[in-house]
């Protein structure tokens, strides 16, 4: 396979994650405005701190409304996460990768950038968001309906997978390191109806209310949380279970060519080191410091695999 | 023109049905328009779903857009396309017999039958590849003829394409896209297929690699890139063929062999189908400043390293200024009477020529000599007195720039319009394959139809469609 296609596909499915992850981020942030007594742009900066796109938006000097964030999340040009120009960058990638993808695949992902386009080519309003994102959201599942049943376990499915889970583990990271806070154990912490709203931003923000409260009942507790974020393997947008898959995959190539570049190394210290200890020794040692520490071994981690499988050069 | 003046394939000029149009015409007598009018919308969904769009150059934003497709078929007899192919066939051998005598002892001008001039002083031709032989002896891999018709046996070449033809996904998806629709026409009709273009591409390419390529040659289609305004068909190609499509980027020359970047590591390529002018072939060999090359990939070639299809200078062989001499140069290298016929040309280089040229502007077709894609042409019975008059001025400025041809009567197949079936003009591509041993002619080829009611613009960028192209079992 080219270097270059492995870099496409690898890009083509960050993408594909990432507009999931912006999309998950825009229906917590309406649902949580609709349901707050404060100030809803309050509640839309916040949301969109999280979501790592506020320094960009602050700097275009736009006033904060519930309006303005919407458009700044689904559908402008110039916020390089929003869901749009993430679809975009989708389907570029695919273009770019079209012969190591099946027919069943590429139609899927054009076919969801086409709808893409026509929802989003002007303002969405409020009242139509959640039939929007719905369908947007039912796009990208074909895509990945249509890769996990049509396409070969090869290199190709490999590169794809590692895209989607690098992605999907920076996007978890990212939460926790701007709410890591509300995670903390604080004299107080128990029953303030503050925390209570944010512990939900943050399972919402990972389409994980559900899966919590299956495993953790209706109590929220924040050692609990940041469990089931960072360790818990069932989970799987937590950082445990997406890194494994990584390695997983990671494992697979190096078996595959018959090689075991540096990144296979990285990826076991981040397993090894960071991702099997006990919730109570990581928030002891800083919850804030470790998340820092996770995110820029991912990062490394990213670059690493870049020069592994010669995506540039 | 008048009505009777031209030649209908379906209702030649008498308003009787040609024979291999009897059982289409059946079933097109028993079908609701609206249900023909809703799988001509479906039909444009498909394409736009599979991607078979083509971009258009000169906008801000890179814009993607369909070919308009039409569902009436242009049906061929098994009968008619035997007699084209003999004539496709030996075009084709003379060509590459001419390329390699351009290249090399240049027979022709010794002989008297090309004067030097066409050579010598034509940019198309590639001092680079003087005295080079490529490998298994063939210079044109992929052919596209451009043929238009004027009558019942009256077929002429309007232009050769030996440098890189493009258009024949279209060819392929127009039939995949019918055989969707339309199950239930080709279970009447005996159609012969055009699917294994593919694979018949890549066996052909691979009969061409190097002698130090294994039994079987790693072949790879070299793009420019996303943005090109084919980059559609580049994907297909490569994806049927099940072969890699590369950027200049990808490719390094790496101890004399032209190789390509992998996951895991750099691997020697065979055959390398270029979609890529030779111009931008090779920043070292020819323009400095294209990204879009191998620098040194023409080195390798000239040591017989890689295949390169078609290989570098071939557009000497497809200049509209040798066309005119392509009677002549069939006739010198197969010994036989040209069997298709040329478009009679006036060489506006020739003083008496351009004189009578200049006399009837308003009857005539005028085209540059390296123009393609239908700009910088003049039509005269179209175009209006100022056009003439401008177009008068840059002829007369560069006259060596032009060549000039009747209009001709070219014939109509109806479309599916508003009002039912409408004669539109059309031409035709057939595509052909050369390999040392064999000249694959794919039965059909695409057909582009000018929409425009009275036109005979057929070129996609200026308002053409395409239809799918049958040759009959007979």
């Amino acid at each position: 396979m080219l270097g270059k296609t492995a870099n496409g596909l690898f890009w083509m499915y960050r993408y594909l994650e990432r507009a999931e992850n912006t999309s998950r981020f825009v229906e917590t942030g309406q649902r949580m405005a609709l349901t707050r007594l404060g100030s809803s742009e309050g509640e839309w900066r916040s949301m969109m701190q999280t979501a790592g796109v506020l320094g960009g938006f602050e700097a275009t000097g736009e006033e904060m409304s519930k309006d303005a964030a919407l458009d700044w999340m689904l559908r402008s040009k110039a916020n390089a996460s929003s869901v749009l120009m993430s679809i975009e960058g989708a389907r570029q990638n695919a273009r770019l990768v079209r012969t190591a993808l099946t027919h069943e695949v590429w139609e899927a992902m054009n076919g969801c950038y086409m709808r893409a386009r026509e929802l989003l080519s002007r303002k969405v309003n409020e009242r139509d968001l959640p039939k929007v994102l719905g369908e947007i959201r039912q796009g990208t599942a074909l895509v990945r309906g249509a890769t996990h049943g049509t396409m070969l376990r090869n290199d190709i499915y490999n590169f794809a997978r590692i895209g989607t889970f690098l992605e999907r583990a920076d996007n978890t990271a990212r939460i926790l390191d701007t709410k890591y806070y509300v995670l903390l154990p604080s004299v107080m912490s128990v029953g303030s109806s503050i925390d209570n709203v944010q512990w939900e931003t943050i399972l919402r923000s990972v389409s994980a209310r559900g899966g919590f409260r299956l495993v953790y009942g209706n109590q929220y507790n924040p050692e609990d949380i940041a469990y089931f974020l960072i360790l818990d393997g069932r989970m799987p947008r937590s950082l445990a279970f997406c890194v494994g898959k990584i390695r997983d995959n990671i494992n697979h190539l190096a078996k595959d060519y018959g090689t075991r570049p540096d990144s296979c190394a990285k990826v076991a210290k981040l397993t090894d080191e960071y991702l099997s200890r006990d919730i109570e020794a990581i928030i002891d040692q800083g919850l804030h410091q470790y998340i820092q520490t996770v995110l820029s071994l991912l990062h490394d981690l990213g670059s690493q695999i870049e020069i592994d499988y010669r995506f540039y050069e | 023109m008048d009505k009777n003046q031209i030649f209908d394939e379906m209702w030649g000029r008498e308003e009787s049905l040609r024979p291999p149009y009897g059982l289409f015409k059946e079933w097109f007598d028993g079908e609701e328009p609206a249900r023909l009018r809703a799988k001509q919308r479906e039909a444009e969904d498909l394409f736009r779903l599979t991607g078979i769009t083509f971009n258009v150059y000169g906008r801000a934003e890179a814009e993607e857009r369909l070919i308009p497709f039409d569902i009436v078929p242009r049906i061929i007899s098994g009968l008619e396309w035997q007699r084209l192919s003999k004539g496709i066939e030996q075009r084709v051998r003379a060509i590459n017999a001419f390329l390699h005598d351009i290249y090399h002892g240049q027979e022709i001008i010794k002989a008297g039958r090309l004067p030097e001039r066409m050579i010598a002083g034509n940019d198309a031709f590639l001092p680079q590849m003087v005295g080079v032989k490529p490998p298994g002896g063939v210079y044109t891999h992929i052919v596209g003829i451009d043929l238009v018709r004027t009558d019942d046996n009256q077929f002429y070449v309007l232009e050769d394409n030996a440098r890189t033809p493009s258009g024949v996904s279209y060819m392929l998806e127009n039939r995949e896209t019918m055989l969707q629709m339309f199950p239930e026409l080709f279970a009447r009709n005996r159609v012969q297929r055009v699917e294994n273009y593919p694979s018949d591409l890549r066996s052909s390419l691979s009969a061409c690699a190097p002698s130090m390529a294994g039994s079987s040659p790693t072949v790879a289609v070299l793009t420019p890139g996303i943005y090109n305004s084919a980059y559609f068909e580049h994907a297909f190609l490569a994806d049927q063929m099940g072969v890699e499509l590369v950027e200049g980027h990808d490719l390094r020359v790496i101890d004399g062999r032209v190789a390509m970047r992998t996951t895991e590591g750099y691997k020697p390529i065979d055959v390398l189908y270029r979609r890529v002018d030779d111009d931008f072939l090779d920043p070292l060999n020819f323009n400095p400043d294209s990204a879009l090359g191998v620098p040194g990939i023409m080195d390798v070639y000239r040591a017989g390293g890689i295949t390169i299809a078609n290989a570098p200078g071939t557009g000497i062989a497809d200049d509209k200024a040798i066309y005119s001499y392509m009677p002549d140069i069939v006739e010198f290298y197969t010994g036989e009477k040209a069997l298709l016929e040329n478009v009679p040309t006036w060489r506006c280089s020739e003083p008496d020529s351009l004189a009578y040229v200049l006399d009837n502007l308003s009857d005539l077709v005028v085209k540059e000599v390296h123009g393609s894609g239908g700009y910088g042409m003049l039509i005269g019975p179209t175009a209006s007195k100022k056009e003439i008059a401008e177009f008068r001025k840059k002829l007369e400025a560069k006259p060596n720039n032009y060549i000039a041809q009747p209009t001709l009567a070219l014939s109509t197949v109806p479309v599916f319009s508003q009002k039912g079936l409408s004669p539109r003009h059309v031409d035709l591509r057939p595509f052909v394959l050369v390999s040392p041993d064999k000249i694959n002619i794919t039965p059909g080829g695409l057909t582009r139809v000018a929409l425009k009611k009275g036109s005979l613009v057929v070129n996609s960028s200026q308002g053409g469609g395409t239809k799918d192209t049958w040759v009959l079992e007979d």
